[in-house]
């Protein structure tokens, strides 16, 4: 058991590691804010507002000393939550390693590194979809003998769920992936080598509130897992067979409104992981109660390990044998999510793969999510305290002063920037600029294995935001495939019906077609929020624009401008509103823009005044889960700013 | 700061892209007084105020959905703002029918620099029920005409798109992407107008991009269009064949006469406009399609699009 942690500065971060190991923790798990996570330093125009926020920021080997100091790295074992940089990161883990006397033969952890997930959900992506794989496969080819007690990837199904996924897609597009890696890997290593890069795969799940058949996923998972190995790789050694997988538990179900509710749904969730021997989790990481209302408190954490303590210790959860030998209704549905699986792996086959099939299975999880939203909207979907049994007494969990979650410091982002131009100007600039020669070299050239250009580059001092420009610069930029597009047309209903009818009336009074802008500022990657308010307006007969993550407060100016948009929806949940939004009004304003603004995301009630005063409009949170109530405010706002005749 | 309509047109004339987003959302506003100030807005860059054709190339860009045109232009976009050329990118999308809204996805393909002024991308739905989007992209490309170096129409379609774009532009390009027989069979049986420049996308995917790029080279040399340039190009990056097909572009426009193509499309917009807004009895009251022809074909070379159209109203009136 250990918790995942890191914020603000690596000297910050180091010494809360530190406490955590005395008081009897075992291992580290990371987390590296967003810029480090996307490939930019603190000093770049999209790190604004997230330097250190959601994670600590690293951007040279000497923060990954800092981060490590005092801590013995042969003995840890270090997960690290990194994807698209995760070449990186390794490389400069080992090299403090290095540099600190330690035999990178002795490393032990895990690099995230699933690309693919990150493309389809979680949004930390740097490079198109074949570069990324190719680095993947390097680092793969790389450990198995350099670092061999490293697990270089750990495939994720929990972020397509958290992205909408229903159990069928989590499975089908998870083991679609693996095998995408594995294809990969293959050529690169050793035809003995093989099975032992089989067996170091492990996964990363989800398991949701429906905890019967969440256990059920997991049980087929490990049986298509095997078979896999089996019969597409020839893989034979039990041991290597075996589907090894961590959890975090469902997060998207757990609500703003009646907190208190989502530590039920959480011990639920963590049954579905721990209940059968045979299908049982190697590792559990479970979320807070606030979860929708911003960052854990140190006793938000605690209380949620303490369900983990208290699974293990008290209950007799772990004193039996496998309890659902032999059941008929677990046998039934895990036949059934087999074979569900298998027919959609079978279509993401026919496209090519993983990696071709990333804008069908993108597009999938939108509408997947929608028909959540959609169900939830209208009371077919249950969610105690959200659309039914919503009266309640005043919580006093939220009565303190930080309104029951975790603040980070603005300060941290100015030091950062401060302190990442002295490193540039205080290292040997010659052999910065040869390593970043090597690296660019060995880039462009598939057939070399990009690891040892990457720590030749982390020795000699690169940052992490010049080590990414270098294979943008190679690889070139690319952005996913937002799903939105092709996701099909809403089946019409009264509320739809009523909804187009304000906006055909409005727009005809406008001249032209309501046109929204729904965009996504700095480098939050939370984008379900946003795909679902941009598919809705356009089934309310909008135009829409909606150009993915990641867009600089300029481009969402310059966008809404060229455009003629009649209104802006910014969508935030990373914790940057404070510093982001003002600064697109600002850009809004000096573009000359004359449109209202209206944002969403996980905004804490005591930030709200402070955006409404700065000139939003309107702000919504996960408690305004009515879709269409949120449209209908829209068109409202925008009949009123462009004095169209009323909506209503 | 709200300028009339005059001042818009008159700062598109003086090249001030400040003024383009307000003009093109006057095109878009079909209410009788939206119409009224873009025929105001469109006089003040129509050839006569202009004291000639705008001097800008007019690039039709068409092909099948999922082609490679907007990756296409991304790459474009990049290689002409290098050359230093200013360009402004109308992107046409398909819309949802059900609900007259649509998604328009193409802006975020391509990459620009949003300080850039020497770039304007803006996104349309095709349909809708408010009707008239093919005049309104027309008149959107005439007025940024004033404006900017280069104008490129993205339209979804193949050959006879039911939009008048490609009667605007002085040179088209269609694109396709490998393993994509319709075009082929399209040019082969004659149903398909050959274009102006042919492109097939993904050269990356390497053996099959090469096999449809000679597959219809052939095609266009089998019915006699054999100098129409066929060429390969991958969008992604590195990228290759863009820069030539750049240079071929340009070369289609140094060979073309625009005095003489601008005027005769404006006078096929303008039946077409006529038409689409008042139906076939328009073109009877004016004694048929030879005779309305012949009206515009005495009008001023120079005589912008809208005026023409006013003046074949006038005179069913009359
Ligand atoms: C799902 C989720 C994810 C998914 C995201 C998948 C995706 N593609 O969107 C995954 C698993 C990938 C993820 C990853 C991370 N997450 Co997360 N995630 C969530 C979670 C559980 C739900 C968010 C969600 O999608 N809700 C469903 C949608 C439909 O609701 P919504 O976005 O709130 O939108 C509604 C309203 O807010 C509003 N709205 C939203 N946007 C807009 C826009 C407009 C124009 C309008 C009108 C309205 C509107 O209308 C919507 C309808 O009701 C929240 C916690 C929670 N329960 O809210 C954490 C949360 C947002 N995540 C968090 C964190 C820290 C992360 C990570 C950094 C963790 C890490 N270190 O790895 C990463 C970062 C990823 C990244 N690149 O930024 C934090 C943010 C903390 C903060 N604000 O201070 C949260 C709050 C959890 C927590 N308490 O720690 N996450
Ligand atoms: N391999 C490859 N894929 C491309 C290329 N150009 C575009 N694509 C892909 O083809 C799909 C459609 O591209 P898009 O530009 O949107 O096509 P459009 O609908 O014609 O505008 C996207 O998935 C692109 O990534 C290319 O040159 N090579
Ligand atoms: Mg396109």
């Amino acid at each position: 058991m250990r918790t995942y942690a890191g914020h603000s500065s690596a000297r910050e971060s180091n010494e809360l590691y530190r406490r955590n190991l005395a008081k009897g923790q075992t291992g580290l798990s990371v987390a590296f804010d967003l810029p480090t996570q996307t490939g930019y330093d603190p000093d770049h125009e999209l790190a604004r507002g997230e330097v250190g926020k959601v994670g600590v920021s690293i951007a040279h080997k000497g923060d990954m000393h800092a981060l490590l100091d005092g801590i013995p790295l042969d003995e840890m074992n270090t997960s690290m939550t990194i994807n698209a940089t995760a070449a990186w990161l390794l490389a400069l883990y080992m090299t403090v390693a290095e540099e600190n006397g330690v035999d990178r033969r002795a490393l032990q952890g895990t690099t995230q590194n699933d690309i693919i997930k990150e493309f389809l959900s979680r949004g930390t992506y740097a490079f198109p979809p074949e570069p990324s794989m190719r680095l993947i496969a390097d680092m793969i080819a790389f450990t198995v003998d350099e670092v061999p007690k490293w697990n270089p990837i750990n495939i994720c199904s929990y972020h397509l769920q958290e992205a909408g996924a229903t159990p069928v897609q989590e499975i089908a597009y998870a083991l679609s992936t693996a095998v995408a890696v594995l294809d990969r890997v293959r050529p690169r290593v050793p035809e003995e080598t093989f099975p032992r890069v089989f067996g170091r795969l492990s996964f990363f799940v989800n398991a949701g509130i429906r905890f019967v058949e969440e256990h059920a996923k997991l049980r087929a998972m490990g049986l298509l897992w095997e078979e896999l190995g089996r019969e597409r790789y020839g893989v034979e050694d039990p041991k290597l067979l075996r589907f090894r997988y961590g959890v975090q538990v469902n997060s998207l179900g757990l609500t703003e409104a009646q907190p208190e509710n989502n530590i039920i749904r959480i011990v639920l969730e963590a049954l579905a992981v721990t209940m059968g021997r045979d299908a049982r989790a190697r590792a559990l990481q479970l979320p807070a109660w606030n979860e929708a209302l911003g960052l854990p408190r140190p006793w938000d954490q605690q209380w949620s390990l303490r369900i983990q303590q208290i699974l293990a210790f008290e209950t007799d959860l772990l004193d039996y044998p496998d309890i659902f030998e032999g059941s008929k209704v677990m046998d039934g549905l895990v036949d059934e999510l087999i074979e569900g699986a298998r027919a959609e792996m079978a279509v993401v086959a026919e496209r090519g793969g993983a990696v071709e099939a990333v804008p069908y299975m993108k597009t999938q999880l939108v509408e997947s999510h929608r028909e959540r939203v959609r169900r939830i909207e209208a009371g077919e979907l249950k969610v105690v305290g959200q659309n039914v049994y919503t009266e309640h007494e005043p919580s006093p969990l939220q009565e303190g002063e930080d309104g029951g979650i975790m603040r980070v410091d603005a300060a941290v982002e100015r030091s950062a920037i401060e302190a990442v131009g002295e490193w540039r100007e205080g290292r040997d600039a010659a052999a910065a600029d040869r390593a970043l020669e090597e690296l660019r070299a060995a880039a462009a050239d598939e057939e070399t294995n990009i690891m040892p250009a990457t720590l030749a580059a982390a020795r000699a001092g690169l940052t992490t935001g010049e080590w990414a420009a270098a294979l943008r610069d190679v690889f070139g930029e690319y952005r996913a495939p937002t799903g939105v597009s092709d996701a099909a047309a809403a089946e019409s209903d009264e509320e739809l019906d009523d909804l187009r009818e304000r906006v055909e009336r409005v727009s005809e009074s406008l001249g032209r077609r309501i046109k929204i802008l729904v965009g996504k500022p700095g480098l939050d990657g939370h984008s379900n929020g946003a795909e679902q308010i941009a598919v809705r307006a356009r089934d309310a007969g909008m135009d829409v624009v909606y150009e993915g993550i990641r867009l600089t407060p300029a481009r969402i100016a310059r966008t809404a401008v060229d455009e003629g948009v009649h209104v802006v929806g910014l969508s935030i949940l990373s914790g940057s509103h404070a510093e982001l939004i003002p600064t697109v009004l600002e850009e809004l304003r000096e573009a000359g823009a004359d449109v209202p603004v209206v944002v969403g995301g996980i905004i804490p009630k005591a930030d709200e005044e402070a955006l409404l005063a700065a000139g939003v409009a309107r702000v919504y949170t996960p408690k305004d889960f009515q879709v269409s109530r949120i449209m209908g405010d829209i068109v409202e706002l925008v009949a009123q700013h462009h004095g169209a005749a009323a909506a209503a | 700061m709200q300028s009339t309509p005059d001042e818009i047109g008159r700062r598109l004339r003086e090249r001030d892209r400040s003024a383009a987003p307000a003009a093109l959302n006057l095109i878009e506003d079909r209410t009788p007084r939206g119409r009224e100030a873009t025929a105001r807005l469109l006089a003040e860059v129509s050839p006569a105020a202009l004291g000639g054709e705008a001097p800008a190339h007019l690039i039709g860009v068409t092909g099948p959905p999922g082609a490679g045109k907007s990756s296409l232009l991304s790459a474009l976009v990049s290689v002409w703002r290098e050359r230093g050329r200013t360009v402004a990118v109308l992107a046409v999308d398909p819309s949802s029918k059900r609900s007259g809204g649509a998604l328009l996805g193409d802006r975020a393909r391509i990459e620009h620099d949003p300080r850039d002024d020497g770039v304007l991308i803006r996104s349309t739905a095709a349909g809708g029920r408010l009707g008239g989007l093919a005049a309104a992209t027309r008149e959107a490309a005439e007025a940024l005409a004033a404006a900017f170096d280069l104008v490129v129409v993205e339209t979804v379609g193949v050959g006879q798109s039911e939009t008048d774009v490609e009667e605007v532009c002085d040179t088209v390009v269609v694109v396709v992407q490998p393993q994509s027989g319709d075009v082929l069979q399209f040019l082969k049986a004659g149903i398909m107008e050959v274009p102006d420049v042919l492109v097939v996308t993904k050269a990356d995917l390497g053996a099959p991009a090469d096999r449809a790029r000679r597959d219809l080279q052939q095609a266009v040399g089998a019915v006699g269009a054999g100098r129409v340039p066929v060429l390969a190009v991958s969008s992604l990056p590195p990228g290759s064949g863009v820069e030539e097909l750049a240079d071929a572009v340009d070369a289609h426009r140094a060979a073309l006469d625009a005095d003489q193509r601008r005027p005769r499309s404006r006078r096929m917009s303008a039946l077409r406009e006529l038409t689409a807004e008042h139906g076939e009895r328009a073109l009877r009251a004016l004694g048929g399609r030879r005779e309305a022809e012949r009206l515009l074909a005495g009008q001023d070379p120079r005589t912008g699009t809208a005026e023409l159209v006013a003046l074949l109203e006038r005179s069913i009136e009359a």
